[in-house]
């Protein structure tokens, strides 16, 4: 495996994570694609990971600057994604039926 | 125990598949919640097990580092979580637009942060090493796609919020002359001070290439009308997703690579949805194919007469019904209706009237925003239901009511193959015997079309703000 170029194994990764994706994403109900659209905006957050390198890791005042724009952006959308999915998931509960009218 | 990458990798993998166990979870509302919780801790182990990595790579003065992107997360944290707790289910549509563009922003600060300094991210051997060639190529297209998905993201906002007074904001589509060979000229110019980059590593193509990009992301954006935004908002969706496989290319990370793919192709899945519910192509959409067309001529001459009704009629016709289908629009939203409607859908399942909902794919202007303005009325799921599903009930169904809906329930689709939307699926409901229309006015919808179904002989047009019209025909049932 060690000549193997790192390129075509995250190319792998790639091609099978589209693969994945394409046959999970098929199975989301359609009544439920408004919080698998918040749900992938928070997951897409993941960006998080590259910006947090930016701005622990650099040294000039470029790369710090640009770090920690990209963590707060990044921030933005892991909160607001994740907490906005719950918030609407928590709508589609089931209610205890009003069958209350039904006397005796 | 030192960190090995070996054991940074395998974390990553094991945030990864939670990542798809909460994509997985909404199959079914009932799984849903949990799938979310999934999505959350994947997230969290991403994040720490980088923490980690920045200690590991950076040592003592990566662990200072972790002070600014603390600050940085909190700061990010609290407005992103203030936004999700204020926003309008109604105003979904824009908080998603918003959310999209900080990602393209985000990568493209990344790129930027790498350009500068690539030692800091561990890709090269000694600080002040160029960046390899393959890195270039893998960052310059994120960056691309990252500023596209920004400024795209911004018009996207503007047509959807409605409110803003700035031309390129208006719902309206914008063209001129030979726009689609401008963006086309303007995007082999990007990729070309792409490749410039590519084979110099220096700022002045680089940030050439990212200034034409922002600009690409605003010209491609604009042409496009107000109503197809589902389509651009699930595009831009998808956009995001490979803005961070690609900056996870250029890092060689391999988390950004599968967790943009999944995003990718989540968006790119959707955007194929939306185009099949309206029956166009991808491409007829983002070239702009409606909205701001001249009018369609109208048939004929004639003027045709519409049956009008009050909200009395309606309910006496609901009220003597024994299934009643509700088709909600666009409109329901914008009139924020979706409450009163579910107050009376209740009062009629309490006089023993079956109520079930009919959602097009495209109704709204997201996928699935019907579903959750309903959802936030507390209309019980079960009673909502997809096309495909509720299409053959409507035969039986004693009363249709259209609430806000227009294209989508228009028989000309079905029967007039010169018809602008011929061939798109649309709900039947004019095979219900008798259908109610509530409109604010006889204004053709998005496409600019007559529809006929307004004009039938078992219909009854009701007109006024729904909302308004919905709480009158609630109080006139007993």
């Amino acid at each position: 495996m060690h000549e193997i170029s790192p390129f075509i194994i995250n190319l792998t990764i790639f091609v099978l994570a589209i693969y994945v994706g394409y046959h999970v994403v098929w199975t989301v109900t359609p009544a439920l694609h408004t919080p698998l659209m918040s749900v992938t905006n928070a997951i897409s957050a993941i960006i998080i990971v590259g910006a947090m390198l930016a701005a622990a890791l650099t040294v000039t005042p470029l790369g710090k600057v640009m770090g920690m724009l990209a963590v707060a952006m990044a921030g933005v959308n892991i909160f607001g994604g994740f907490l906005v999915t719950r918030r609407m998931l928590e709508m589609f509960k089931k209610k205890e039926r009003p069958v209350a009218k039904k006397a005796e | 125990m030192t960190l090995s990458m070996n054991l940074v990798t395998l974390l990553y993998l094991v945030a990864s598949v939670f990542f798809i166990q909460a994509l997985k979870g909404l199959s079914h509302p009932a799984t849903s919640r949990r799938g979310n919780v999934f999505g959350m801790t994947g997230m969290a182990i991403a994040a720490l097990t980088t923490v980690a990595l920045i200690v590991k790579i950076g040592g003592d003065a990566g662990a200072a580092g972790l002070g600014y992107v603390l600050a940085a997360l909190v700061v990010g944290g609290a407005i992103g979580a203030t936004m999700a707790k204020r926003v309008e289910m109604t105003k979904m549509p824009e908080l998603v637009a918003f959310m999209h563009s900080m990602i393209g922003l985000s990568a493209v600060c990344i790129a930027v942060a790498e350009v500068a300094e690539p030692h800091a991210f561990g890709i090269v051997a000694a600080m002040g090493d160029p960046l390899p060639y393959g890195n270039r190529v893998e960052l310059f297209i994120g960056a691309i796609v990252g500023a596209i998905t920004f400024s795209g993201s911004v018009i996207a906002f503007g047509k959807l919020s409605g409110k803003y007074k700035f031309r390129l904001f208006q719902g309206a589509p914008v063209r001129f002359a030979a726009q689609h060979w401008i963006n086309l000229a303007i995007a082999l110019t990007t990729v070309g001070f792409g490749l410039a980059f590519w084979a110099t590593a220096n700022w002045t193509p680089f940030l050439v290439m990212l200034a034409l990009a922002f600009v690409l992301g605003v010209l491609i954006i604009i042409p496009i009308g107000g109503a197809d935004m589902p389509v651009v908002v699930s595009m831009l969706n998808s956009y995001s997703g490979w803005a961070a496989a690609g900056i996870g290319f250029s890092l060689e990370n391999s988390m950004l690579i599968i967790a943009g793919s999944l995003v990718g192709s989540s968006g790119a899945i959707l955007s194929y949805i939306m185009c099949k519910a309206m029956n166009r192509s991808f491409f007829n959409v983002i070239l702009g194919g409606f909205g701001g067309e001249a009018a369609v001529a109208a048939t004929g001459g004639a003027q045709r007469t519409v049956k009008s009704g009050s909200p009395d009629d309606v309910a006496f016709l609901l009220g003597n019904a024994e299934t009643v289908i509700i088709v909600p629009g666009y409109g329901l939203a914008v009139a924020r209706a979706q409450h009163a409607l579910k107050e009376l859908a209740q009062k009629l399942g309490e006089r023993g009237v079956n109520v079930k909902y009919a959602i097009h794919p495209v109704a709204g202007r997201m996928p699935g925003h019907m579903n959750v303005l309903l959802a936030e009325a507390e209309v019980p799921y079960d009673q909502v239901f997809e096309m495909d599903d509720i299409n053959p009930e409507f035969a039986q169904a004693d009363v249709a009511v259209v609430l806000g809906a227009n294209d989508v329930v228009n028989p000309a689709a079905k029967n007039d193959p010169k018809s602008p939307i011929a061939g798109m699926p649309i709900l039947e409901a004019y095979k219900a015997k008798t259908v109610i229309v509530n409109k604010r006015s006889m204004a053709t919808g998005y496409a600019g079309l007559d529809n006929d179904l307004f004009y039938l002989d078992k219909t009854m047009m009701v007109f006024g703000d729904a909302k308004k019209i919905i709480e009158d025909i609630t109080k006139a049932i007993e």
